[in-house]
């Protein structure tokens, strides 16, 4: 009997370690299927801001438009309705606050009761306009032909250049320069970071003496501690004023400043993962160099960095990932502005930050959110093609030996 | 004799690598003092604004005067919170990894998962607490919903300590206790655990350190902009201070005026890392005289 | 004359005292072998004489040595200069993650050789001279990795005599090696006694007897015996010489 519950109770331990082992993996799956479950979202949703109207007089034969071709009208780069596939007549644009300019206070009666009404007799009158309005104004009987614009495709969304997720009357989601804006700073950061940290790791591999490298490895460690918010505020308070006198800006939140404080926060990873892949050379292969007469240095460039090379380069690697994912740091000193950047000293807009400054304020399941969550599908893949990479170069290493 | 003359080659060969050498040195010693950098501003700058009221006060007056202690108090809520889910977790994780699981494809999809899990992007980790925490469970911004997050984001740290730890500990010690009849549970509670312990509770307290650090997973989960009192139960928000910190200097209603909160909180901050940091160094120093000892 | 010359050598691993008080010499053009039980000292001995016991931790050297004529541990004395006039051959082939080619010329390269014709006349006398230019003069450009073992420790040996040592140090360089490869190698050694010195440790008595002119025998950390190697085999003055050699201990 008592055997039995011995058994029994050493079954149920192995079953809760069993479960608990499972745990990270059902992780992963919910986070997968929750971001895509939610950022794909995106692209089954018109981009027309939820409870806005957009229409057109009932004989214009343009029948769709696309976000960008309303942005662009809007902004007045698109004035004619020939530009759009329409007949060549000027566009005509009416936002409701322009009913004053046709009616009186009185015919759109004090509390707005006529102003379905109204709208309905503009549409149906003037051949050439384009009306945005709040679909609550939308008449009964509406004679105006309603637009409806197309679902956000993936090309578009990869493609455009445009963020503007607020934006009235059509939202604008392409990620492009979220995604340079991103590579761009992370690049910048393990340009920084690699030789910094890849000379680092000599020193502590091979030329530093065991009391100093006692006393350099936990301030590494330390580094690699620090909270990314502080390194964000450190960098707001100095590197970002530094650059902007440095340079004379008249900004100093720009991909420098968030190259320089995500380099160094990279530093850390490539400094232990390139240091590990230097003390994986064989000593044997140290001894033959050093034997034919090859000095330390020798060694180390023509031996020992060739022979951990792809060590070294998972460490770059990996530095890559680290800055990519990086999000407080870089929202606090890269000034997120979402254009294209040409130069250093411009201001960039990351993915992370970009979710961190937006997620707050983007009504849930609304088209912005959905974004938001394919912003993340994309951060996501990049890690995950990064950690596959890395697996990839230390199989690939095992299969070498 | 050959090997007794300096010929000019040899000398260009030395000189070269001392070059090389110095600039390594150089370069090394610019981390250090990258860190001390930072470390010494944000000291220097913080030191002076840490006082008993600070710690212990309410922020007042749009966040410019009065201290940080709602912020303080989150914190260690959420510390404790994400600690009580990822610590057992964790562990069991680890010990299954190590002890339990056969060598097979489950093990190593286990394994690829929490690699895969610990190269995600906290930001990542806080829009799905946001989605399924907050959203889907209907937690709405609390202490869980946040807690759940950072302790999923520091389950793979504690996997992995834990997994080092076990592997540490030499085979023969298992195979001893089990040829005197002990069960697979008994082996790994009373033989191998308390021989990892060391390593593993060093691990885990470096891990708290990078919890309380946070700030993206507890975004949009559970962190409160301005909330000046103290929560009643796991479902209420609260502020922390990595995100007031984020608050104070970015947002605030007065930046200027907030620099010197951000500084006392930058400073909080930095001082729980050093502490974390001291105490694990200190203690894997304390466990590795006492095995010397034993 | 004497090639390789110690007196009164002690080397100590921290409180371990490995060597004690070894005076020896090796004669020039002459192949010495030194043998003895695992342990011994053999090759902490051998590596005292391209000072590849100093990149250890730890490691103290008291006494004096002798390279044709100059004390190693003088003041003016750069390592390198040094391992470039002793060359050493390893117990398992170590090539370098380079070409057959580069292998070679490392040691020339790093010894600030530039001239391309040169280099390559060089690696092709060396690769001939270790008897492996036929199996690889048509892919010299391919990895190193790709012999066999017993031509990876040709090519370990032709790369040290690329930059024409006058010591040739060779620890147990057969003991990695299948016998068609060990049989070339002593042939090899047989054939380079004309140019150089070299001291050879092997566990293998009979291949002791075949290359070397001279054999030592050391045990725990001391010289035993030196002299002629036939002496060596046929008449051992010590007791533990005798039972080693016949294998009563090892
Ligand atoms: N790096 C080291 N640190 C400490 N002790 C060492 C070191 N290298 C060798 N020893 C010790 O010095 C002694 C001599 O070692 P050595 O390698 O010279 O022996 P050996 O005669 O070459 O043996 P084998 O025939 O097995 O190669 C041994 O007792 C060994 O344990
Ligand atoms: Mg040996």
């Amino acid at each position: 009997m008592k055997r039995y519950f011995h058994n029994l109770g050493e079954k149920i331990i192995e079953g809760l370690i069993t479960i608990s082992g499972t745990v990270t993996s059902i992780t992963v799956l919910l986070i997968v299927f929750y971001l895509f479950k939610e950022g794909l979202g995106v692209f089954s949703q018109t981009p027309v801001a939820e409870g806005a109207v957009l229409a057109i007089h009932p004989q214009n034969p343009v029948k769709e438009l696309s976000a960008a071709e309303v942005k662009e009208i809007f902004d007045q780069n698109i004035t004619n309705w020939n530009q759009v596939g329409g007949p060549n007549a000027p566009i005509k644009l009416f936002e409701v606050d322009d009913i004053t300019d046709y009616y009186t206070e009185e015919q759109i009666g004090p509390d707005f009761e006529y102003l379905p009404q109204r709208i309905n007799e503009l549409v149906s009158k003037d051949p050439n306009i384009l009306a945005f309005f709040p679909d609550e104004y939308l008449a009964k009987d509406f004679a105006g032909k309603r637009l409806e614009l197309d679902n956000i495709s993936v090309s578009q969304f990869l493609g455009g250049r445009q963020w503007y997720p607020t934006i009235q009357p059509a939202v604008q989601m392409g990620v492009l320069s979220l995604i340079l804006g991103t590579l761009w700073v992370s690049l910048g950061a393990i340009a920084i970071a690699l030789p910094l940290g890849l000379a680092t790791s000599i020193y502590l591999a091979e030329i530093a003496n065991p009391k100093l490298r006692n006393f350099l490895k936990p301030v590494i460690e330390l580094l690699a501690g620090i909270p990314s918010v502080v390194y964000g505020f450190f960098g707001l308070v100095v590197v970002v004023p530094l650059i902007q006198d440095v340079f004379g800006l008249p900004v100093g939140e720009t991909a420098l400043a968030g190259s320089i404080i995500l380099g160094i926060m990279a530093l850390p990873t490539i400094i232990s993962v390139s240091e590990d892949a230097l003390r994986t050379t064989p000593r044997a292969m140290k001894e033959a160099s050093l034997a034919l007469g090859a000095s330390k240095w020798q060694t180390i460039y023509k031996v020992m960095i060739p022979y951990s090379i792809s060590g070294i380069s998972t460490a770059a690697i990996l530095g890559i990932g680290r800055a990519i994912g990086e999000t407080m740091a870089v929202l606090m000193v890269t000034g997120n502005a979402s254009v294209i950047p040409s130069t250093f000293l411009e201001p960039v807009r990351t993915i992370p930050a970009t979710i961190a400054a937006e997620l707050g304020e983007a009504p849930q399941g609304g088209i912005h959110y959905q974004a938001l969550f394919a912003l993340g599908c994309i951060l996501f893949l990049m890690t995950l093609a990064i950690n596959l990479t890395v697996d990839m170069v230390s199989a690939k290493k095992k299969a070498n030996r | 004799m050959a090997f007794a003359n300096n010929t000019s080659t040899q000398n260009s060969k030395r000189l070269s690598q001392n070059v090389a050498f110095w600039i390594f040195r150089l370069l090394s010693f610019s981390v250090v003092a990258i860190l001390v950098i930072i470390l010494g501003f944000i000291i220097v700058r913080g030191i002076s604004v840490i006082s008993w009221e600070f710690l212990t006060q309410m922020p007042r007056e749009g966040m410019t005067a009065g201290g940080i202690y709602p912020a303080i108090i989150g914190t260690l809520c959420l510390v404790v919170g994400s600690m009580l889910f990822a610590f057992p977790i964790g562990i069991l994780s680890g010990i299954y990894i190590n002890e339990y699981a056969k060598d097979s494809w489950f093990k190593r999809f286990v394994k690829m998962m929490t690699n895969n899990l610990a190269g995600i992007p906290s930001i990542v980790f806080g829009l799905f607490g946001m989605a399924l925490f907050v959203n889907q469970f209907g937690f709405g911004d609390s202490i869980l919903a946040g807690s759940l997050t950072l302790g999923l984001l520091a389950l793979p740290v504690v996997i992995r300590t834990t997994e080092e730890s076990l592997k540490a500990i030499d085979n023969s010690f298992r195979i001893g206790s089990l040829a005197l009849g002990a069960t697979k549970w008994q082996t790994t509670s009373r033989v191998v655990l308390p021989m990892a312990f060391p390593n593993i509770i060093t691990g885990l307290i470096l891990s708290i350190g990078r919890v309380s650090g946070e700030t993206a997973p507890i975004l949009f989960t559970v962190a409160a902009y301005f909330l000046p009192k103290l929560p009643n139960s796991i479902f209420d928000q609260v502020m922390a201070l990595p995100y007031h910190l984020y608050v104070i200097s970015t947002s605030g209603t007065n930046i200027e005026a907030s620099r010197a909160m951000a500084y006392g909180t930058a400073f909080v901050l930095i001082m729980i890392v050093l502490l974390v940091n001291l105490l694990a160094n200190w203690l894997r120093r304390y466990f590795s005289r006492k095995v010397k000892m034993n | 004359m004497n090639s390789v010359e110690t007196k009164d050598l002690h080397l100590y691993y921290g409180d371990f005292h490995a060597l004690k008080g070894i005076t020896m010499g090796m004669k020039k053009n002459q192949v010495t072998a030194f043998i003895g039980p695992s342990g011994c000292g053999k090759s902490t001995y051998l590596r005292c004489f391209n000072r590849m016991n100093d990149l250890i931790d730890g490691v103290k050297i008291e006494g004096e040595i002798m390279i044709d004529g100059v004390d190693i541990y003088q003041k003016n004395i750069q390592v390198d200069d040094l391992r470039k006039h002793v060359g050493m051959v390893f117990q398992k082939p170590n090539p370098f993650p380079k070409s057959i080619f580069e292998n070679v010329a490392y040691g020339l390269r790093v010894n600030g050789t530039k001239d391309k014709k040169f280099i390559e006349e060089r690696v092709e006398r060396s690769l001939k001279q270790a008897a492996l230019w036929d199996e690889v003069k048509d892919k010299l450009k391919k990895s190193a990795f790709e012999l066999s073992g017993g031509q990876q420790q040709r090519l370990c040996i032709a790369r040290a005599l690329a930059i024409e040592p006058s010591v040739l140090l060779m620890d147990e360089p057969t003991s990695a090696l299948d016998p068609l490869s060990t049989a070339k190698t002593e042939e090899l050694i047989h054939e380079l006694k004309e140019n150089y010195t070299i001291v050879i440790v092997t566990h293998n008595m009979q291949q002791a007897g075949r290359v070397s002119d001279y054999t030592a025998f050391f045990y725990l950390g001391e010289l035993v015996e030196y002299g002629k190697t036939k002496t060596i085999f046929t008449n051992p003055k010590d007791q533990r010489t005798q039972n080693y050699i016949t294998g009563r201990f090892g």
